[in-house]
């Protein structure tokens, strides 16, 4: 008993460590931004609009860190995304043409938002049925449903983007409650709710063993199947939650809108402490790894003389920086 | 009884199917046995098939590779545009793009065998930092194809003439490649040491190790072949398209993949054959390129490859568990199912 409760204590140790290795990071990413850009990077307009552009693919390494934590992978979030931001759509135009009362149309656009937080679970559970029904391995499943979900996006929206909407719609995904987006106030929301799962409820601790060693969980009892599809809709939400705001930042919807958020979202789940072979991590590192990707890439966009496209090469490379870190920490860690 | 051998194989089913869908086209449209349809989809299935080849190879040892697009790109890009116009025969571009494809494939296999992270993860971050080296800092544009491998591209190997409307299709010398690539790879894979070594270490690793074989050698060996492979296609494909398009391959990876898993490579490793990987590419491809002559619009192409990856790989799943199923009849027989 004594020596179980000491192991636990262990757990807790290192996973705070993580954590403070990442504020370290942190508050040095912060200084050297400043160091580098001066009043540039530190005033209120550039934290603004930093506000603005994070929670979307901060839901999205929320989402993507749920699947890591199991074991597997998601890479069909980012379609989830733009599928039921689409579905949404389509329904928005459906139910609120140009002469519809302005009351109605709020309604409405809260009706879609429904619909499309209905969509991402759907899809959420398709993955996590074809995971764990088939025994398809996730990366292969989600491989699949990526396709699938692009497609239909394809077939909804004919190729092109959609748009049209209602203005309300972009005026309330834009809206700012003092000097703080809604959507960071969602985001936060989402990460909060997200964060309580995996570190403080039965679920998530389940899902850390599912993910350190799923034929033992079933040993010991746990329904596989029912936690592998509740997880995938978890991350189905957070990922249409996502959808929802590129929605409603650009006011209209593509089949292949942001692309690039995928590698994006494993390299912040990564860095975030979240282990790629699952079992290990928690969402307050995934929280302020989105922050750390966010100054970074603010900062690179001040320099005009970085083409956009060497944004690939800083992420791509941290990615795998980070990861020999951890496992040189780690390492040493399980040496002492 | 070898009959029943042979329909109890993952590839028996898919020549099956692949017979039905043609068999299917061909009722519908009456064009898909025609010289001008076998010609193109043969032509459309030579880069896919030899991208087949390598990824094939990296899954049976049980790895992943999802970065051989950017490597094949970058390669592919560096020497056409850097040593234009350097060389009339084609020969040293294919071998400084296979050098170049060995160094990325080296990073790749050098981060996988000795850390042992997933290699998805590793060589996904890896695709984004050699894509970012070619639209960042060569800045991929599109680039006339230099003389030296003009000549090698539009070398054929047979034309297909439509009787009626005189439309051609030609089949370019980069099949008979394919051809060759394919033999090789089955003789390394099935009379070599080395390929009892990757199934070994894709089978299970530490038995491979008890056995003497060399993981970490075989891992470094079959990523830096991968490579390799990557920068000769490239080469290959801006040939055959006598162009030099750095961006048209990017986005293949995951259909590669999953035409081997459907061919019945096992992503887990240690299971899987030429013969699969080749069938199975050549159901995508055929199914990709005969959705308008069904009638069907291109639009639905997306979807069609999600259904396929999503049955194919259901199928390949459950007839594995089929198999653990009657391998452990005794007490874990229960736990398996459920697993």
């Amino acid at each position: 008993m004594n020596k179980g409760k000491s192991s636990i204590d262990m757990r807790m140790f290192t996973r705070d460590a993580n954590f403070i290795r990442l504020f370290i990071v942190f508050i040095a990413v912060f200084i050297i931004c400043t160091a580098l850009k001066g009043t540039q990077f530190l005033n209120l307009g550039n934290f603004q609009s930093m506000m603005k552009q994070f929670p979307e693919y901060g839901l999205l390494a929320v989402a993507i860190s749920l699947a890591l934590l199991i074991g597997g992978i998601d890479l069909s979030a980012v379609y989830i995304a733009n599928l039921s931001a689409i579905i949404a759509g389509k329904f928005l135009l459906s139910m609120a043409g140009a002469d519809t009362a302005d009351g109605t149309v709020h309604v409405m656009i809260f009706a879609s938002f429904g619909v499309a937080v209905l969509v991402g679970a759907a899809a959420g559970g398709l993955n996590g049925y074809l995971i764990s029904g088939f025994g398809i391995p996730a990366m292969l499943a989600t491989l699949g449903t990526q396709s699938l979900f692009w497609g239909l996006g394809v077939v909804i929206t004919g190729g092109s983007s959609m748009s049209g909407f209602p203005k309300p719609l972009a005026s309330m995904i834009n809206k700012s409650i003092g000097a703080v987006p809604v959507t960071v106030i969602l985001f936060i929301a989402a990460s909060l709710l997200a964060g309580l799962v995996v570190s403080r409820m039965v679920l998530g601790r389940q899902m850390k063993m599912y993910g350190t060693n799923n034929k033992a969980t079933t040993y010991a009892g746990l329904n596989n199947r029912k936690l592998v599809v509740t997880t995938h809709v978890i991350a189905g939400i957070l990922a249409s939650l996502s959808g929802i705001i590129m929605w409603g930042r650009y006011s209209s919807c593509k089949a292949d809108n942001g692309s690039s958020y995928t590698m994006q979202a494993i390299l912040i789940a990564v860095m975030g402490g979240v282990s790629p072979n699952g079992g290990k991590g928690n969402i307050q590192g995934v929280v302020l790894a989105v922050l750390i990707i966010q100054m970074v890439s603010s900062v690179l966009n001040m320099f005009n003389n970085i083409p956009t496209a060497c944004r690939q090469i800083i992420w791509g490379g941290l990615l795998l920086v980070v990861m020999i870190f951890n496992y040189v920490v780690n390492n040493r860690s399980k040496r002492h | 009884m070898n009959f029943k051998r042979l329909t109890k194989k993952t590839e028996f089913y898919i020549a099956v199917i692949i017979l039905a869908f043609c068999l299917l086209v061909q009722v519908r449209s009456g064009q898909f046995f025609t010289g001008n349809n076998i010609v193109d989809l043969l032509r459309s299935m030579t880069i896919p098939m030899m991208f087949c080849v390598g990824e094939m190879m990296v899954l049976i040892s049980g790895g992943v590779d999802c970065s051989f697009p950017a490597i094949a790109s970058l390669s592919m890009y560096f020497v056409c545009t850097k040593m234009d116009g350097m060389f009339d025969n084609p020969l040293p571009y294919f071998l400084v793009a296979m050098l170049l494809g060995l160094c990325m494939g080296a990073v790749n296999g050098f981060i996988v065998a000795k850390f042992k992270f997933p290699a998805m993860i590793v060589t996904l971050g890896t695709s984004s930092l050699f894509l970012g080296i070619m639209q960042g800092i060569l800045g991929s544009s599109e680039y006339p194809l230099t003389s030296g491998l003009y000549s090698l591209g539009s070398t054929k190997l047979l034309t297909a003439v439509n009787a009626k409307s005189g439309l051609t299709s030609d089949l370019p010398v980069h099949f008979a490649f394919m051809i060759i690539l394919v033999i090789l790879a089955w003789l390394l894979m099935n009379k070599t040491m080395l390929g009892r070594a990757i199934y070994a270490v894709g089978g299970d690793e530490v038995a491979a190790a008890r056995a003497g074989f060399h993981v970490f050698g075989t891992r470094m060996f079959i990523f830096c072949l991968s490579g390799a492979l990557a920068g000769f296609i490239g080469v290959c494909r801006s040939s055959m398209l006598l162009t030099v398009s750095p961006n048209n391959m990017i986005g293949m990876e995951m259909d590669v993949i999953a035409a081997c898993v459907l061919g019945g490579v096992s992503l887990i490793g240690g299971r899987g054959g030429i013969v699969g990987a080749v069938l199975g590419t050549a159901l995508m491809t055929i199914v990709s390129n005969s959705l308008i002559l069904l009638g069907v619009s291109t639009q639905w192409s997306r979807v069609f490859t999600g259904l396929i990856i999503i049955v194919g790989t259901a199928v390949s799943a459950i007839q594995e568990q089929q198999r653990k199923k009657k391998l452990f009849v005794t007490i874990s027989d229960k736990a398996e199912v459920k697993g």
